[in-house]
């Protein structure tokens, strides 16, 4: 990449090193050249991995992952985390589902009333964070043990089923255009508009900006605080999007659905490439991750192995990620310092 | 922490004001329930929460030295669900428990490793471990659930002291929260962890073997986490490999709330035993008055967030005091650091 | 001579010379922090195309006086006109839409961000829905680093770039904006010699442009160099303000801390034994095959340009980082150091080149810092025994003249002369047989400057070894015994003290062929 050369290309790099900081600066390609080389392995031994019902049901999963690990990766670039995503989700379609079951509102306007109350969700979280000064951790901590108490409020014990929604509701998720799941164009809207904002807006920059040096940032003007705020609307009108999808794709809900899926977005989001630490990652590389992750789960029924290792591969594959990526950045600093002051 | 604001700054200091409210729920609880001062439900309010009281001290600890394990809930359902098996594969159950504990040892070890040796940001690894060893107790005891326990053992999870209202896993509690509050507050290892918490490399410069000293935490909580894992077990009579979820929040929700700050470098044991007692007699209460136990899980997190607002909130106040009356306290930092005017 | 100073108002209320207004005129300027008077009735004025030297000792009121006008502090009392205009600064935004640019002493960067976009920060060139205009951005940065003449990459990221570099992005950021005021606060702190003359030549050609230019400073040879004016503050008034060829560095001392002072009183002091003994030490990256050796009551200077290795020497000799190869012999004995707490056993003390990263715990009190070190030796059952501290703290605080209400106050409220005292106080309490010194007096006032000589003095002839890292070269001269000089990472000469002079050191420092030996600390 022509933007790095001047720091990376000394004469000290092997034809290694540069290929591992390739990698690392290349995540979003390095990520779909593993998945096709696992889906391929997979194949060989199961290739009904390959068949249109597989392959629309781990997309549309993924869809719903990836629309969240969105949101959590413009957090994650602020030097923040949003911790409540699961309950934001859970109560978004636990909500949805009550209002629809009730026929209290037609269906588009009951998918709208989710997403607004997932971003009313996102802007307390934001307001606690930016106004009180909260680290995020503890806000959001916080925030999932509120969210998920008033779910188990409303919720009173008792479940909706998928019976008693709509049989157009839940039929969304089946929906296809152009053979394409509406899941995946959703997903795939999100994460391109996002990406196009954080690349292209001014907003964009000052989010990398914010993550990257807070201080600096107030110093010359951008307003850290309003940042914040509204990195963590978009994440609660994302996680409302994403309790939507949720709850159409599973149908029965109750109050503690999507419990442990903030488990599966942060892993997305570490796996994409986002630097824990702020300043840096794409938020194609968070949904690549989520694709990632929901295919490793599939696969690993396909093969047969008990579906009880899925979530120790999931432990295991975020610490390689992250692993990987502290080795890399090493290496590309060391590199770095070698290089003397003339 | 050294008495900066006299009399005000001590009156506002976080554990008197939780002790403050603890007294007050009490107070509440005695007037609403008759049974509420009764040595048994004092019994049954301690046991409900005693796995993540056992947990907070350890993670009090880490938390001060500034980092956090997230994988304690997940070495508690790996601890239940190697006992489980050990014990269905007819090992003796005394031979299971300390295997287990060794197990928790060598979790919190590969948690230490990761963080301390290969130097990734612990947030990260322990999330990692949190699924990971969560797979593994899944892997080992898969939905099984294992009961039949030995009387003696069942005995310990849910019998009190004789004579006293006190269940016996709180004996527990008790001498850990003495040894490490002794630890914390009375000897240098506790200096040594409140300067990494507050600045790691200044402690590093001043020879404190902050990679050693992190190493062990890590073993201590896990080694702690898998006996509250045992401990689950013996108070529910039944190992599954799914037990514990959840419990990590609990846990951090009890150290915050008990004063330690998430960033390290501040934070006491009294601080977190009370927070402890005030997140169980809440509870308890609730239940007690019939209001419904979900609201419980709001006030947690209203009050975890509560804990945080009023002490920036009080500083900002006592600031703006301070600034009033012109006294002779530091400035309060600006932007850009307060370097230059620190006049001599 | 130097001019009387007359009250500040009516200084800079437009008596000067001409009609045009000043560019920047400060009239009256007050600013308190809490119970500290920063900054009281300040004024003084700025033309276009002149270089104005603001110079003080920490705590003086320049970094205040400097963020006041970049709009990060508000004043308290008095105004600021520019260009005859009575102006108020809310904000940075604020300061820089009057045209009023500021180089921080450490540049305000966005690592994970290209160079392009740092250099416009905060005013993107943005088109229609506030998108990012990336070519006109790319275009604007390289030619404004065409302009500058600095090869530097507008697609690279920040991250990994050396401070110089960093601080050109900075100067470059002030340009893309019609600014008429620039503001350097301390830009030269960690810059090597070769690095200044370009920043000097660029600061320069700004000035011939006519931007009015106020260059913040205790660099005194920097202001004579490059400045036309100079002002000094002293606790937060202004003391003197007159043309820099109208004064000398003895009257900018004077001035500055108020009364005359002897610099470096250097007691001498019986050289003993060989002590520590270093022989072909390596560390990959860093430095190679460095040899030599400390006697007791011996001061060997390191000199060397920033980045010459020999932070990265102490490092290793204090077991913060691990050699390659090489001998390091203490005493009688070959050592391995696998960390701090190793070295500190053997009898090395090391304090840091920043005493707040890695000195002190600064909200521990000063008791607790100097124990800090020792407590396992002080302790060696367990339990902590705070009267014990306080008398220890106490006894190295006093032997050092800490300025302190007493040893429980916490480190954060000491001025930086004192908290380096206290630094040196926790590494007298080791009882070090060798003691590295790591730019002891960088950012400390004058006054502390001297104090902190003598006690160097005193513990060289007290019979340590002392190791003394210092880029501040007239410093390196007058307490060195005999002086070592690296250059990337390798030893270029080492010189005793009778044979070392300012042109001796540097150029060993630059080495052979090198870039022209530009002598710039003081």
């Amino acid at each position: 990449m022509a933007r790095a050369t001047a720091v990376v290309a000394t004469p000290a790099d092997g034809p290694l090193t540069r290929l591992l900081g390739a990698a690392a600066r290349q995540r979003e390609l390095s990520l779909v050249v593993i998945l096709v080389a696992m889906i391929g392995l997979v194949a060989l031994q199961a290739p009904q991995i390959l068949s249109s019902d597989n392959l629309t049901d781990v997309s549309v999963l993924a869809a719903v992952i990836a629309v969240a690990a969105i949101g959590e990766a413009m957090v994650v670039i602020t030097r923040n985390v949003d911790l409540s995503v699961e309950a934001t989700m859970g109560l978004v379609a636990f909500a949805v589902a009550g209002v629809l079951s009730n026929g209290i509102l037609p269906i588009p306007l009951a998918m709208l009333f989710g997403v607004g109350l997932g971003l009313v969700l996102g802007m307390a979280n934001g307001v606690i964070v930016a106004v009180f000064h909260v680290p995020s951790i503890v806000a959001t901590l916080g925030t999932l043990s509120i969210y998920r108490g008033i779910d188990f409020l409303i919720a009173g014990g008792k479940q909706v089923t998928a019976t008693q929604l709509p049989a157009g509701y839940t039929a969304i998720a089946r929906a296809t255009v152009l053979g394409i799941p509406v899941f995946v164009l959703v997903a795939v809207a999100i994460a391109v508009g996002f990406a196009a904002i954080l690349r292209m807006t001014t907003f964009g920059r000052s989010v990398y900006a914010v993550g990257s040096n807070p201080e600096g940032a107030a110093i010359l003007g951008i307003r850290a605080g309003m940042v914040t705020f509204v990195v963590f609307s978009i994440c609660g009108l994302l996680g409302g999007i994403a309790g939507v999808m949720w709850g159409i794709l599973f149908g029965t809900i109750n109050a503690t659905s999507a419990t442990g899926v903030t488990l599966q977005v942060i892993a997305a989001v570490v796996v994409g490439g986002v630097n824990i630490f702020g300043g840096s990652g794409t938020v194609i590389g968070a949904a690549l991750g989520a694709l990632f992750l929901t295919f490793i789960g599939n696969a690993l029924i396909l093969v047969r192995l008990s579906q009880f290792w899925l979530q120790a591969l999931y432990g295991l594959v975020i610490l390689i990620a992250v692993a990987l990526d502290a080795v890399l950045v090493r290496q590309f600093q060391r590199s770095v310092s070698g290089r003397r002051a003339p | 922490m050294t008495g900066v604001g006299g009399l005000l700054g001590r009156l506002a200091r976080w554990e008197v004001l939780l002790a403050v409210f603890l007294v007050v729920l009490i107070a509440i609880g005695a007037a609403v329930s008759p049974v509420f001062l009764s040595g048994r439900n004092f019994a049954n309010l301690i046991a409900a929460v005693i796995e993540v009281a056992i947990m907070s001290l350890p993670m009090a600890l880490i938390i001060i030295a500034g980092e956090i394990d997230l994988s304690v809930e997940s070495m508690v359902g790996l601890a239940a669900a190697i006992l489980g098996a050990l014990y269905s594969a007819g090992v003796p159950l005394p031979v299971a428990i300390v295997a287990v504990m060794i197990v928790g040892g060598l979790g919190g070890l590969l948690n230490g490793v990761l963080v301390t040796r290969v130097g990734l940001p612990s947030l990260v690894v322990t999330l990692g471990t949190l699924a990971l060893y969560r797979g593994l107790a899944l892997v080992v005891l898969e939905s099984r659930g294992v009961s039949n326990f030995p009387s003696w053992f069942t005995g310990f999870g849910f019998g009190t002291v004789p004579g006293l209202p006190i269940p016996w896993p709180f004996t527990i509690y008790l001498v850990l929260a003495v040894v490490l509050g002794i630890v914390l507050h009375r000897t240098w290892i506790g200096r040594q962890l409140y300067a990494m918490g507050k600045n790691q490399s200044a402690a590093r410069f001043s020879g404190i073997r902050v990679a050693r000293v992190k190493l062990r935490l890590f073993v201590l909580s896990g080694v702690v986490a898998a006996l509250a894992g045992v401990i689950l077990v013996a108070r529910m009579s039944s190992a599954r490999a799914d037990v514990g979820s959840g419990l990590t929040l609990v846990v951090i929700t009890i150290v915050l709330l008990g004063g330690v700050d998430i960033f390290g470098g501040r934070g006491t044991i009294p601080g977190v035993v009370l927070a402890f007692f005030t997140l169980a007699v809440m509870g308890n209460v609730l239940r007690l008055t019939n209001v419904s136990s979900d609201i419980q899980s709001i006030a947690v997190g209203l009050l975890l967030i509560v804990s945080v607002v009023i002490p920036t909130l009080a500083r900002r106040v006592k600031s703006a005091i301070d600034r009033a009356q012109g006294n002779r306290n530091r400035p309060t930092p600006t932007v850009g650091g307060p370097s230059e005017v620190v006049a001599s | 001579m130097v001019i009387p100073i007359e009250p500040a108002a009516a200084q800079a209320a437009g008596t000067a010379t001409g009609t045009v207004p000043p560019a920047l005129a400060i009239i009256g300027i007050s600013k308190q922090f809490g119970a500290t008077q920063a900054l009281t009735d300040v004024g003084l004025e700025l033309r276009a195309g002149e270089i104005r030297a603001l110079v003080g000792e920490n705590g003086a009121g320049k970094s205040t006086l400097a963020k006041i006008l970049a709009g990060i502090h508000q004043p308290d009392s008095g105004t600021l006109a520019l260009a005859g205009v009575p102006t108020v600064l809310r904000n940075p935004t604020d300061a820089r839409a009057h045209g009023i640019a500021v180089v921080h002493q450490e540049p305000q960067l966005f690592p994970d961000l290209s160079v392009a976009e740092n250099v416009f920060i905060g005013h993107v060139p943005a088109g229609q829905f506030r998108t990012v205009d990336w070519g006109a951005m790319r275009d604007g940065a390289d030619a404004l680093f065409e302009q500058l003449d600095v090869p530097l990459n507008g697609r690279a990221l920040v991250r990994g770039l050396s401070m110089a570099d960093q601080q050109l992005i900075e100067i470059a950021r002030s340009l893309t904006f019609e600014a008429s005021v620039l503001i350097l606060d301390e830009p030269t702190a960690s810059l090597s010699a070769h690095e200044v003359a370009r920043l000097f030549s660029i600061v320069r050609r700004l000035r011939d442009r006519g931007v009015a230019i106020l260059f913040v400073s205790h660099r005194l040879d920097e202001v004579f160099e490059l400045c036309d004016q100079a002002t000094v503050l002293r606790d937060g008034r202004l003391v003197a303000s007159a043309p820099t060829s109208e004064l000398t560095t003895a009257d900018l001392i004077r001035h500055m801390v108020g009364r005359a002072v002897t610099l470096f009183p250097r007691v001498e002091s019986p050289i003993g034994d060989v002590l520590l003994e270093v022989s072909g030490l390596s560390r990959s990256g860093a430095f190679e095959d460095v040899s030599f050796s400390v006697r007791a009551g011996e001061i060997v200077g390191f000199a060397g340009l920033v980045g010459a290795g020999r932070t990265e020497v102490a490092r290793v000799l204090f077991g913060i980082d691990q050699r390659d190869a090489g001998v390091v012999r203490l005493g009688d004995r070959d050592e391995v150091f696998a960390s701090p707490s190793a070295a500190m056993a053997a009898g090395v003390a090391y304090l840091p080149e920043d005493r707040h990263l890695d000195g002190l715990v600064l909200d521990f009190s000063i008791a607790h810092n100097v124990t800090l070190p020792i407590l396992p030796r002080l302790f060696p059952r367990l339990f902590v025994r705070e009267s014990t501290e306080r008398s220890v703290g106490d006894g190295y605080a006093t032997r050092l003249d800490v300025r302190m209400t007493g040893v429980d106050q916490p480190a954060s409220a000491l001025s930086g002369g004192n908290q380096q005292k206290v630094v040196l106080a926790k590494w007298l309490a080791t009882e070090p047989r060798i003691l590295i010194l790591d730019e002891p007096t960088r950012g400390i006032d004058i006054g502390a400057k001297v104090e902190v000589h003598r006690i160097i003095s005193e513990l060289a002839a007290s019979g340590l070894g002392i190791i003394l890292i210092s880029s501040d070269l007239p410093e390196v001269l007058a307490m060195s015994d005999r002086i070592i000089v690296l250059h990337e990472g390798r030893i270029t000469a080492e010189i005793a003290r009778a044979d070392a002079t300012e042109e001796s050191v540097m150029y060993a420092a630059t080495a052979q062929g090198g870039p022209d030996p530009v002598v710039t600390d003081g």
